[in-house]
């Protein structure tokens, strides 16, 4: 099964490729994601059963052959991408239907399955090499469906993604070839064994650093974040709503692996400064784009602001190196991924109705597109942080993390950000409910928009009323990532 | 000598590079840059690497080259010069790129030297094992479909999403259009490139099938094949213009090719599993793993092959296309080609 | 270990070097492309200098031979050529695209296309 995660979005995208224009492609796209989500939710369940799950490529045993390696902390990932596809898709077949033209819909759904693909192969592989073969599929079919935004701007959104992008991938992909050169393997827990043996030397501190650098270009880690609001505001609805809830993760997911499994956290925060810079930027990152996010006349855009904002709660959490810190970044990559597919899922509702998400269309849309501003309000108040909501655990977990630290200050950047939003989200509110309309015609979405779009907002209240399953699985992921810290053999 | 050439191809690379980075006649820019990969692929060559060295040429001097001369064809020739940029920033990144580059080397193994990691661990098992597990003598195509196969059905998979972005994105007719005669041509007036044409491409012809069928033995593979197959169609193109190219391959059924490849190959996979193996595991094909071996790896090299050539085609036909519906004066029966004299 | 073992390498990151700066400093699209590609050829370069065995040989396995040149960076580079192709052809795809919406491919007449109102 373990394969077939990957392998059959990866076919499947190429079957859809064949399927003549039309409703077609869609409704195969639709069938592989459900398919995802029914794997990846049975590998889950193995996951946490077993521990790890490891698969042989071609029955070749690794170092030699490419390994899939499944744990807590993929498997969550696995879970959240499939999670987010089996709901996004369905959506995306009317959504965009209004904004691409029908004769490219065997293109549209096949890049949409090679960038599931990607997303999934990059979690899933235990082989260094093998995440860039699936991050430039990924990274193919994205610059594919963020150029077929409606906008010209797309265009060139498209194009600035792709030169970040693929710089960060080259950069990657140096740091991969000097842990190559100085250990003479790929495998990711055979470099994990091999690497303290050459901890010392520049050349790993350079591996360290290219590593870094280049993924956090893809995870638009402020300052490298100049790729996204671009991208996100003029991609199509719906893919800027899947694209917004796993891309960033995925490359944060990267990020982890390669601080806490590759490299280990003794060597990543003992040897080099990574808390004195990730901690840093993130707080930066955090504030900075939160008030950029304010003055923004795009709705979309100031949620792409937004998301660069928290993507620095992830960051903060994994520079903290504790356990707690990991676990709070581990559920905020899930439970940010449910707050923003229902607010990006609610803005698609509203260009499907109006064609446009600037705040000037909001007056009266309270009224005129009711469940759609309802679940806008709902998935706010997740990503302000309100008890009850997703927002609320991962935030919680934040400050926990923080105070066990000691870390005061930052206990005040969180709630300062949590304030921020409060402000952005609360300026589409007042907009759309005190403000009256021009045209005060009722113009709700369509079901098949809304039904998906409540789906996730529904998400973000049952997974911040149970925890069991979020929380069980980051918290067991955690402490797997961080033996090395907490006394146990390095 | 090794050291020298070495040096002396770096050099010239060096040479080139700033060529590109100075020329503000694009299309000297381009061919510079096709001349920059030829070099590269010399340099490959003197490294020992002859089937990287046959990639680069024919992607790198071939495929890109001819991708951004036809894009050259259709937007502009010269650059402008860059104004009220600042050039500290630039600067700045790349000095910093290059100094953390320079200490990262500092601690690698000397260039060569047989005692280093990578030729002490991983790669011995391939030298050594490949013969017994596998049984063809070029190691590098048995990592390639075979240990590390799945890295090279994602390989295909990125082809096969680098032309549904160009479709998605470009277009291409479905029908090719009527062929009509037209009094003015460019390149198929020249009766020397016609007849020379007409003898080169069938043996280009033949050595891609070579290449496709020979690379378990010497340096080729699908990749290879794939190229120099669609190579060949170009250069009927560019000689006899793109409609009677395109009568040689329907579109609707080339544009079928991508896909069906990347079935062939992950296909393979799915079939090891039915019979009871791991994803792309081929011993279960035979009764003999080095048999079973051996007929995997033509299976998935054949659908490499087959997405290859047809996606180089592909997008090469939707840039030319586009061209000549772009071109203001609507007389671009030759392609890019023709417009790159 | 010689700083001069390494002249390889370091000739490499030359490259690498005009590659990005060629990249950042110019506002031609398809020459920022040509530079991104020169970028990775750099590290084409590097890769297999990694696998170069001094006296080895191409690594086709033939009697009277033992000393072969490391085939996983060939192999690894392989793939990553067919990347950088892929990558090259998307990002040229898209300058067309740009050059017939904004009727230019210099980065900062599209830039102040988009600012006018």
């Amino acid at each position: 099964m373990l394969p077939l995660i990957v392998v059959v979005p990866m076919l499947g995208a190429a079957v859809a490729a064949l399927l003549p224009a039309g409703r077609l492609p869609w409704l195969w796209a639709t069938a592989v994601s459900w398919f995802m989500l029914w794997a990846a939710a049975g590998l889950a369940a193995q996951a946490m059963d077993l521990g790890v799950l490891s698969y042989w490529m071609g029955g070749w045993a690794p170092p030699f052959g490419i390994e899939y390696r499944l744990d807590p902390a993929n498997a969550l990932l696995a879970l959240l991408i499939a999670l987010l596809a089996a709901v996004v898709l369905p959506y995306a077949g009317p959504s965009l239907a209004s904004e691409v033209p029908e004769r490219k819909t065997p293109y549209l759904y096949a890049a949409l399955l090679l960038f599931l693909a990607g997303q999934m192969g990059i979690s899933v592989t235990g082989d260094a090499f093998n995440v860039f073969v699936f991050l430039e599929i990924s990274s193919l079919a994205t610059y594919t469906l963020i150029g077929l935004g409606r906008d010209r701007r797309a265009l060139t959104a498209s194009f600035s993604y792709l030169i970040m992008g693929t710089v960060g991938a080259t950069f990657f992909l140096i740091g991969v070839g000097l842990l190559y050169a100085l250990t003479g393997t790929l495998n990711m827990a055979d470099l994990a064994a091999r690497i303290p043996a050459v901890a010392e030397t520049r050349t790993v501190h350079t591996a360290f650093a290219f590593i870094v650098v280049g993924v956090c270009l893809k995870l638009a880690l402020f300052p490298l974040h100049l790729w996204l609001p671009n991208a996100y505001t003029y991609a199509p609805s719906a893919v800027t709503a899947l694209m917004a809830a796993t891309a960033t993760k995925v490359a944060i997911y990267v990020l982890v692996r390669f601080i806490y499994t590759v490299f280990g956290p003794a060597f990543a925060f003992g040897d080099m400064p990574t808390a004195h810079l990730l901690v840093p930027l993130a707080v930066i990152g955090l504030l900075s784009t939160s008030v950029v996010a304010i003055g923004q006349g795009d709705i979309k855009r100031m949620l792409a602001y937004s998301s660069v904002a928290q993507i620095g709660y992830m960051v903060l959490g994994i520079g903290m190196a504790t356990a707690l810190g990991l676990t709070a970044a581990l559920l905020h990559v899930f439970n940010h991924a449910l707050m923003k597919g229902a607010l990006f899922l609610a803005l698609g509702c509203i260009a499907y109705r109006l064609g446009t998400t600037q705040l000037a269309v909001f007056p009266g849309l309270g009224r005129r597109m009711p469940w759609t501003m309802a679940a806008f309000v709902a998935g706010g108040l997740s990503l302000i942080g309100v008890p009850l909501t997703v927002g609320f655990i991962s935030k919680w977990h934040l400050v926990l993390a923080a105070i066990e630290l000691g870390w005061w200050p930052i206990v005040a950047v969180i709630i300062v950000g949590s304030l921020l939003a409060i402000i952005y989200i609360w300026r589409v509110v007042e907009v759309a409910y005190l403000q009256p309309a021009e045209d005060p015609g009722r113009c709700e979405a369509p079901l098949a928009l809304l039904v998906p779009t409540w789906i996730l907002v529904g998400l973000n209240f049952w997974f911040g009323i149970d925890t069991r399953v979020t929380i069980g699985i980051a918290e067991r992921a955690a402490a797997m990532l961080t033996v090395g810290l907490n006394g146990g053999a390095p | 000598m090794d050291t020298v050439v070495d040096i002396l191809l770096l050099a010239f690379l060096a040479v080139c590079a700033i060529a590109i980075l100075r020329l503000r006649d694009l299309f000297a820019m381009a061919m510079m840059f096709g001349l920059f990969s030829l070099i590269t692929a010399g340099l490959f060559t003197t490294m020992d690497a002859p089937d990287v060295a046959f990639t680069e040429a024919a992607v790198g001097a071939g495929i890109s080259t001819i991708l951004m001369l036809a894009t050259l064809a259709q937007t502009a020739r010269r650059e402008q010069p860059v104004t009220g940029r600042s050039k500290l920033l630039p600067l700045l990144v790349v000095w910093v790129t290059g100094a953390v580059l320079i200490y990262g080397t500092v601690d690698l193994p000397a260039f060569g030297d047989p005692s280093a990691p990578v030729h002490t661990h991983v790669a011995p098992y391939y030298l050594q094992q490949s013969t017994a597990d596998i049984g063809i003598p070029n190691v590098v195509a048995s990592i390639l479909a075979s240990y590390r196969g799945y890295d090279t059905l994602g390989e295909v998979v990125v082809v096969f999403a680098a032309v549904v972005g160009v479709l998605a994105l470009l277009g291409l007719r479905a029908r090719p259009p009527r062929v009509v005669r037209r009094p003015v041509r460019r390149l198929d007036q020249h009766a020397v490139l016609k007849v020379i044409a007409k003898l080169v491409v069938p043996v280009i012809l033949l050595f891609a099938l070579y290449v496709q069928f020979h690379g378990e033995y010497s340096p080729g593979g699908g990749f290879q094949a794939g190229v120099i197959f669609a190579a060949a169609i170009i250069l009927f193109a560019l000689v006899f213009g793109l409609d009677e190219a395109r009568q040689v391959i329907p579109p609707r059924v080339l544009q079928r090719l991508p896909a069906a490849g990347v079935l062939i190959f992950g296909g393979t996979g799915l079939l090891t599993m039915l019979l009871g193996g791991n994803y792309l595991d081929y011993d279960m094909l035979r009764e003999s793993p080095q048999k079973a071996q051996q007929m995997g790896i033509i299976m998935v090299e054949i659908g490499v092959g087959v997405t290859v050539a047809s996606v180089m085609l592909l997008i090469y036909f939707t840039f030319a296309e586009r061209g000549r519906h772009r071109r203001p004066d609507g007389n671009g029966d030759d392609g890019p080609g023709g417009a790159a004299e | 270990m010689s700083f001069f073992a390494h002249y390889n390498y370091h000739l490499a990151i030359i490259l690498a070097m005009i590659g990005l700066y060629t990249m950042i400093s110019r506002t031609n699209l398809v020459k920022k492309v040509a530079g991104l590609n020169i970028f990775q050829v750099s590290v084409f370069i590097l890769f297999i200098s990694l696998g170069v065995v001094e006296d080895g040989t191409v690594p086709i396995l033939s009697e009277g031979y033992t000393a072969y040149s490391n085939p996983l960076p060939h192999v690894l580079i392989l793939t990553a050529i067919v990347v950088g192709v892929a990558t090259t052809a998307l990002a040229l795809a898209l300058i067309v695209r740009i050059n017939e919406a904004y009727g230019t491919v210099e980065e900062d007449q599209v830039q102040a296309k988009d600012e006018e109102p």
